[in-house]
């Protein structure tokens, strides 16, 4: 094995690439549940966000493009998702599943025609002096905007539950649908205003993987990042900051293994693919058995308006 | 009527099935704290609910202060200046005091401000409050202190209380209704529902009765005796549970040094109980609720095991056992919450009979359930206990509270119990069906069965109980003679005012 291979660069730099598409589709279902929503078609909105994204950025010959048309998919998606689980009261978790069937089956029959076509990839951003920094330079500061956007918006939805009114209201509905409708809140709305970010970060994460990271169309792209990104969201215990704990250390694994694997590691190759799995649910399971679990309280029940 | 501060004229509001008001007219003035006196039912509810613009009239208008009131939504009914404390709780256990607080008030100003208003207004009216702990840690008192501080930061003119006593102890009592008598003196109107008849004499200087949706009369409590309001409320005269003689014999229930963490994040520990219960003999255990009620039921019913040696049945330890076991023994028990725990909601009557019944009526032969005895069984409970239902095939939700709680209760005495266990039997429950089932309770003592009657209701402990003991933070208090406890030494036994200060009045 020669480690020496191994550029510490390149592979922080690929590090970043990696964990935002898990990042982007965290952080929206981790809003969702707070909300007191539990929504399982992550896979399935986010692999309907990357063909929509790719067919459309194909068409335009316009990434950003793209990466707005899959946001709108994946927000559509979790509006069918609303609209049985809040109105007509259907089981969350059996929805949420469908959700994911639909979102797989939809995304080969329109990614079809697309198979092995080319895509516009968004450019790396030439950022003044800091771009320029010997090392760190091209490690932190040569990425492409969705990278730093989906770092802005954990940022930003930290801040929006923590310091806002509207995010103070997100989580009563969260911890008690019934409180929360006694005081006079739109406990449907807000959770239907919840569904539909989460399926637009979705959207968003899915379009990253098939318009930066691959960057085409292949069927099955998201190989259970969906899966991977509610994982997270339920270790890191409905915290955003380790929400994006959780994703880079995905993110970061994954491309160590491959990075392991090119370079001849004695392991089995089988074991080094499973690793990233394992090792990001071993380092949540200790960070969530330490600590408070803080799990919203009403997540996963239906609420009706009795009175 | 200038003096009005709100009047009710004709309000209806009909469910499917059911009239909650029919034509209900009554006025609430300036500066007095009227009453509303009613059974489970009779449609105080619906009318508050209504007036706090959470459910919208079928007929009838209201005025507030002279002007027409017709609220679409509780944050109208709170800008014009009528706030609520519920009965249930609408707090938040995860956030802390002051986000609950916000989130209960139109426009709240910035979270340092608030703090600071929150800890000005609990000093004014002596109800001590840190604002930034969290709810979930409260007790039930503390939690009411935070809905009443957050109606009191709105500056209301109406402000209703559905059924504030219920969770307090007699010296919480009493600073509550300080703090109410000095709002009335600063001219705030309260509208004060419950169905304790002498704390409305004490307190109230008008009280409206309801019944079955319909307003019975408008008095002056203060001239009225106890025994009229409840005559009002209830249509007729029904009589008290009676005991009759039996000496208490051996010991069938010993509790010795049982301690047990808790079970949940905001559970509460068993700290050290030790009691010993007699044959014949009803022992009551009060306390205000979450001060371990619940994991006192659920380690005595042998749904949490309990360390060896510190549950005896007769002279055999069953701290170990697990509630199959415990049954087979004689030990029963029927929990507080009848929907989901004393009883499978979606399950008819007999299947829920089979459920705790199957081992000591013989419904099982072989391992397959004699549908036939169950049957009967179940037949026997609705009969002996006047349950009301169309018949034993009907699945348990669709009992009204009175009725499904005669029945789990019914279903374990007729299993002829050696020890009898139960958490709040008569919660929710109309005062006739009350008084029936505290009745079987005494008549299943008098045969010899051991008793322990866990209540927040005291008046229903003094009334069947031979000793009283009190939970206060999951520990048990010595136990007493009921004979000659007065209401102060109660109160004391129950924790006392839990820190709370007299209003500064």
């Amino acid at each position: 094995m020669d480690l020496s291979a191994i550029n510490p660069v390149l592979l922080v730099a690929s590090v970043m690439v990696s964990a935002t598409p898990i990042l982007l589709a965290a952080i929206g279902e981790m809003v969702v549940e707070k909300s007191g929503v539990l929504n399982l078609g992550v896979e399935g909105m986010m692999i309907t966000g990357a063909v929509v994204g790719f067919a459309v950025a194909v068409n335009s010959t316009s990434p950003g493009l793209g990466f707005v048309a899959a946001a709108l998919a994946g927000a559509l998606l979790s509006l069918s998702f609303g609209f049985l689980t809040q109105y007509l009261l259907s089981n969350q978790v059996a929805t949420g599943l469908g959700l994911t069937l639909v979102g797989l089956g939809l995304s080969s029959l329109i990614g079809k025609p697309y198979e092995g076509m080319k895509t516009a990839t968004l450019p790396k951003l030439d950022i003044p002096v800091l771009s320029d920094l010997p090392v760190v330079g091209r490690m932190l500061f040569s990425h492409d905007i969705m990278v730093y956007l989906s770092l802005a918006l954990v940022a930003a939805v930290w801040a929006f539950l923590k310091y806002t009114r509207a995010g103070l209201i997100l989580r009563a509905v969260g911890e008690s649908h019934d409180s929360a409708h006694a005081l006079g809140y739109k406990v449907v709305r807000v959770r239907l205003l919840a569904i539909l970010f989460g399926g637009a970060c979705a959207g968003l994460g899915g379009a990253y993987l098939s318009l930066v990271r691959v960057p085409q169309w292949t069927e099955g792209i998201t190989a259970g990042a969906g899966w991977i990104a509610l994982a997270i969201v339920v270790f890191a215990s409905w915290r955003a900051g380790r929400v994006a704990v959780g994703a880079y250390l995905f993110g970061g694994i994954t491309v160590l293994q491959l990075n392991l694997q090119a370079a001849g590691a004695a392991v089995p190759v089988a074991l080094l693919s499973a690793s990233p799995y394992l090792i990001t649910i071993l380092v949540l399971v200790i960070i969530s058995a330490r600590g408070m679990h803080g799990a919203p309280a009403s997540l996963g029940r239906p609420f009706h308006a009795s009175t | 009527m200038a003096d009005n501060l709100l009047s009710l004229r004709g309000l209806t509001k009909a469910y499917p099935g059911v009239i909650a008001n029919d034509d209900v007219s009554f006025d609430i003035r300036h500066g007095e704290i009227h009453a509303l006196l009613g059974e489970n039912g009779a449609g105080k509810s619906t009318l508050v609910k209504m007036i706090y613009g959470l459910v919208k009239p079928d007929k009838g208008e209201m005025t507030f202060d002279g002007v027409p009131f017709a609220p679409a939504k509780p944050s109208d009914a709170r800008s014009a200046g009528v706030a609520m404390v519920f009965q249930h709780f609408s707090l938040f256990e995860a956030l802390d005091v002051a986000e609950n607080v916000a989130l209960g008030m139109e426009n709240p100003p910035k979270p340092g401000d608030l703090a600071r208003q929150i800890r000005e207004v609990s000093e004014t009216y002596g109800l001590p409050l840190d604002p930034t702990r969290t709810v979930g840690t409260l007790s039930a008192g503390e939690r009411q202190r935070v809905e009443i501080i957050r109606c009191l930061l709105q500056d209301p003119r109406l402000l209703i209380m559905d059924e504030p006593t219920s969770v307090l102890t007699p010296q919480e009592v009493e600073i509550l209704f300080k703090t109410l008598r000095k709002l009335k003196a600063e001219g705030t109107s309260i509208l004060y529902i419950s169905h304790k008849l002498e704390e409305i004499r004490s307190l109230c200087d008008h009280a409206t009765i309801l019944r079955l949706g319909q307003k019975v009369a408008t008095c002056t409590p203060a001239e009225t005796t106890a025994r009229e309001l409840a005559e009002m409320m209830v249509g007729a005269s029904f009589s008290a549970p009676e005991a009759k003689p039996h000496s208490p014999g051996e010991v069938a229930l010993k509790v010795d040094g049982l301690s047990l963490p808790a079970p949940g994040a905001f559970g509460t520990p068993l700290r050290d109980v030790s009691f010993e219960l007699c044959a014949g003999e009803v022992l009551g255990i009060g306390g205000v609720a979450g001060n371990g009620q619940d994991e006192l039921l659920a380690a005595l019913s042998g749904e949490r095991l309990a360390p060896a040696a510190s549950v005896w049945l007769g002279p055999r330890d069953v701290s170990r056992e697990g509630p199959i076991a415990r049954r087979d023994a004689g030990l029963l028990s029927a929990p507080e919450e009848r929907l989901g725990h004393a009883a499978a909601p979606n399950m008819s009557l007999i299947e829920n009979a089979v459920l705790t019944g199957a081992r000591r009526q013989g419904m099982l032969n072989n391992g397959m359930i004699q549908w036939g005895t169950a049957r009967g069984f179940a037949e026997q409970v609705i009969r002996t206990f006047d349950v009301r239902t169309p018949g034993p095939g009907t699945a348990a939700r669709a009992l009204s509270g009175g009725n499904l709680q005669k029945y789990v209760i019914g279903r374990e005495i007729l299993q002829a119990p050696e020890v009898l266990v139960v958490n709040q039997p008569t919660w929710g429950v109309d005062a006739a069906a009350a008084a029936a089932i505290r009745q079987a309770l005494l008549d299943l003592a008098s045969q010899g069965a051991a008793i322990l009657c866990i209540s927040q209701d005291l008046d229903e402990l003094m009334e069947i109980s031979d000793r009283f003991g009190a939970l206060n933070e999951g520990r048990l208090s010595a136990i007493r003679p009921v004979a000659g406890l007065s209401i102060d030494q109660i109160g004391l036994m129950m924790g006392g005012a839990h820190d709370m200060e007299v209003a500064h009045v």
